[in-house]
């Protein structure tokens, strides 16, 4: 209870002070948009190609987008020690992840679901009949990159070349994510869409794995 | 020192052996010939990597259990190991591939998993070097570490299902391995656990040793 | 300033190490703090206080070692329930520049489940003399209003121990002897206070005792016969 009530405080602090800057989620949605419209440059798809293409490309701006907004997570934490006073008053560190990464999850998955319409626009794809579906893929797949992102964001904090690794760790470790969530929104992009359950079970599989290795170890990044 | 010697020694005589077995001993497969000899250090080399990496695995869980450097020293050792093995499938993978499919690289599950690991456990080294105080270097690794060896069956596995949904080349003619070839291969395989335990020891030694060093010098500056 | 429910809280370190790398920070420290002192630790830069604060707090783990607080319900670690026990005002202030004074108080407030929040954060900000610029965030602060609010942050728990690392930082003559004031309350109801200190000010004249730090040993101590005002002007000279 102790760790529900705090988790909440701390979320409430995440969404309020990113709520009132705005800061990561304006430059993450740029940064996706960039990506999607510079990718039709470059080969200029007709709509069967951006069905076989779409879900890749976008999922591949995702990764780029997680990998750098959550670059700041950890390091916003440091620049007054506020992490020290949260580890001072926090029973349970876990909560700290807790929160932080409920709020990127949060943060990723708007930025997706905005994304969609761009895409169908643009791309010509129409995706509203699939909408529920894609949107549980694009959940579980924002919150396995939240997981492993916020945690490891953690790891880079306190590392030289910070910005350099964050991508550096997370980006071969989301291989299994990547390889799931394309598959599965490329499955729902079909001319005859289909929810694949195999590939929403190893994304439930990646994200569960992951949050148990939080729950287990996180604490000992935290401490100095 | 002897004690090395006698070691290495012994794996040098196994490599030779398991060498020469797979050369003159093992028969020759009748559909690629003799390039299929390479596979008695190919799949061996991936399996015995993926062991060093799970003995990593155990050197970080043990570290952030006990807080002991010993542990630490042996997750490094191991995982730098590991890599050397990952990095010899890499290299007869595409050998095998040429001759046997006519393209270098197939994105054949297996080798593309190994490709995958190969990346995490570098990322895993350069974080090392990128971490000054020990203490700190040996926890976030530890971290890292988990986190790496974890993603191992989720990366398998999802390369494997990826690769079945596409076509894909045919590595044996099924009905199993011939005996004689099966045992090359388990003799290979031995040797090159040896090989990986030795080298994973003279690794951890050489940490050790590192310490020891820093633990005089800061002696002599406190004198 | 407030009134104390809790008792002081006494602290004792037992042969404290704390190594970064191949660098000491702390050699064999221990330390007793008896409930209700006031204690100056100085000593140059670098000299280990910040880290013997830190480790005292619970926010440092040491290398070896034990850290024992001593109050009420006999001894236990510096992370008592595993929340810190004692207030904690560091170096940096530990605040949230985005949030505004009085929501930085209340997310703590409510991590450290402090009875009654709304009137406590009420009192604390018109003691600290930030209730004008309650709503105000952070960051529009000048350092000494910071430096208030951290203190305020650090007393949201009636803490029992109260270690400051060099509070005066940024505050004028008149806020150092606000802080002096409000410190002196605290002090004389019985809250145990362990400072370090940066040369003298009108914070040593609080002090009953003092301990000097020199690279990570104790130094020199008033209980082992030290002098008091040679140890505070010692780090003053340096």
């Amino acid at each position: 209870m102790n760790l529900l009530a705090n988790t909440s405080a701390l979320l409430g602090k995440e969404l309020r002070t990113e709520f009132r800057s705005r800061e990561l989620l304006t430059t993450t949605i740029v940064f996706v948009l960039l990506v999607v419209v510079l990718f039709s440059f470059t080969f200029d798809p007709s709509a069967t190609e951006s069905r076989r293409f779409g879900p890749g490309l976008l999922w591949l701006a995702f990764l780029f987008a997680a990998s750098l907004m959550l670059q700041s997570c950890f390091l916003r934490e440091q620049n007054n020690d506020t992490l020290g006073a949260l580890r001072l008053a926090v029973a349970d560190p876990f909560a700290i992840f807790l929160a932080k990464l409920s709020a990127n999850t949060l943060f990723l998955f708007l930025t997706e679901l905005l994304m969609i319409p761009v895409f169908t626009v643009l791309y010509n794809v129409p995706l509203l009949a699939v909408l529920p579906q894609l949107a549980l893929v694009l959940f579980l797949g924002s919150f396995g990159l939240a997981v492993t992102g916020t945690a490891l964001s953690a790891v880079s904090a306190q590392a030289r070349m910070r910005e350099l690794m964050l991508p550096l760790l997370l980006l071969p470790l989301l291989t299994p994510l990547l390889i799931a969530s394309t598959e599965a929104t490329a499955a729902l992009f079909d001319v005859k869409p289909a929810l694949r359950w195999d590939w929403v079970a190893i994304l439930a599989a990646f994200d569960v794995v992951f949050l148990t290795a939080v729950w287990l170890f996180g604490e000992y990044l935290l401490e100095e | 020192m002897t004690r090395i010697a006698v070691a290495a020694l012994t794996v040098c005589a196994l490599i030779g052996i398991s060498t020469y077995a797979a050369f003159y001993v093992a028969p020759t497969e009748q559909t690629m010939g003799l390039v299929q000899r390479i596979f008695y250090l190919h799949a061996p080399c991936g399996m015995t990597a993926l062991f060093a990496f799970f003995v990593s695995f155990i050197g970080c869980i043990g570290y952030l259990l006990k807080r002991e450097s010993k542990w630490d020293w042996l997750a490094v050792a191991s995982a730098e190991t590991g890599m050397a093995f990952c990095t010899v499938v890499l290299l007869t993978g595409p050998i095998w591939a040429h001759p046997a499919w006519g393209v270098w690289w197939a994105w054949d599950a297996r080798l593309t998993s190994t490709l995958v690991l190969w990346l995490l456990y570098i990322s895993y080294l350069v974080l090392r070097n990128m971490v000054e105080d020990p203490n700190r270097r040996a926890q976030i690794c530890a971290f890292y570490g988990i986190f790496a060896f974890l993603d191992v069956p989720l990366v398998y596995g999802s390369i494997w299902w990826w690769r079945t949904q596409h076509p894909q080349p045919v590595v044996f003619t099924s009905g199993g391995l011939d005996p004689t070839m099966r045992k090359v291969f388990y003799l290979s395989w031995f040797a090159l656990m040896c090989l990986m335990a030795l080298l994973i020891c003279q690794r951890y030694q050489l940490e050790k040793t590192r310490e020891e060093v820093e633990v005089l010098k800061r002696e002599v500056e406190n004198a | 300033m407030v009134s104390l429910k809790a008792h002081g809280t006494g602290i004792r370190l037992e042969n404290i190490e704390k190594r970064y790398g191949s660098i000491y920070a702390l050699k064999q420290v221990s330390l007793e703090i008896a409930s209700g002192e006031c204690v100056a630790l100085a000593g140059r830069n670098g000299s280990g206080k910040t880290t013997l604060l830190r480790i005292a707090a619970g926010l440092v783990k040491p290398t070896s070692g034990r850290v024992e607080l001593l109050d009420a319900q006999g001894a236990h670690g510096p992370r008592n329930g595993t929340r810190a026990a004692a207030g904690f005002v560091g170096h940096a202030t530990m605040l949230y520049e985005e949030l505004t004074a009085e929501e930085n108080l209340r997310l703590f407030a409510r991590l450290l489940a402090v009875p009654d929040a709304n009137i406590r954060i009420a009192r604390l900000l018109r003691e600290v003399g930030l209730e004008e610029r309650r709503g105000s965030q952070v960051r529009t602060f000048s350092r000494g209003m910071r430096q208030r609010l951290a203190i305020a942050r650090a007393l949201l728990r009636e803490p029992g121990l109260l270690l400051l690392d060099e509070p005066a930082t940024g505050l004028d003559p008149s806020g150092t002897q606000w802080l002096a004031g409000q410190l002196r309350g605290l002090r004389d109801a019985g809250c145990t206070i362990v400072m370090s200190l940066h040369g003298e000010s009108a914070l040593s004249e609080l002090a009953g005792r003092a301990v000097r730090l020199e690279r990570g040993k104790v130094a020199a101590d008033t209980r082992e016969g030290a002098d008091l005002s040679a140890i505070l002007a010692f780090s003053d000279a340096r």
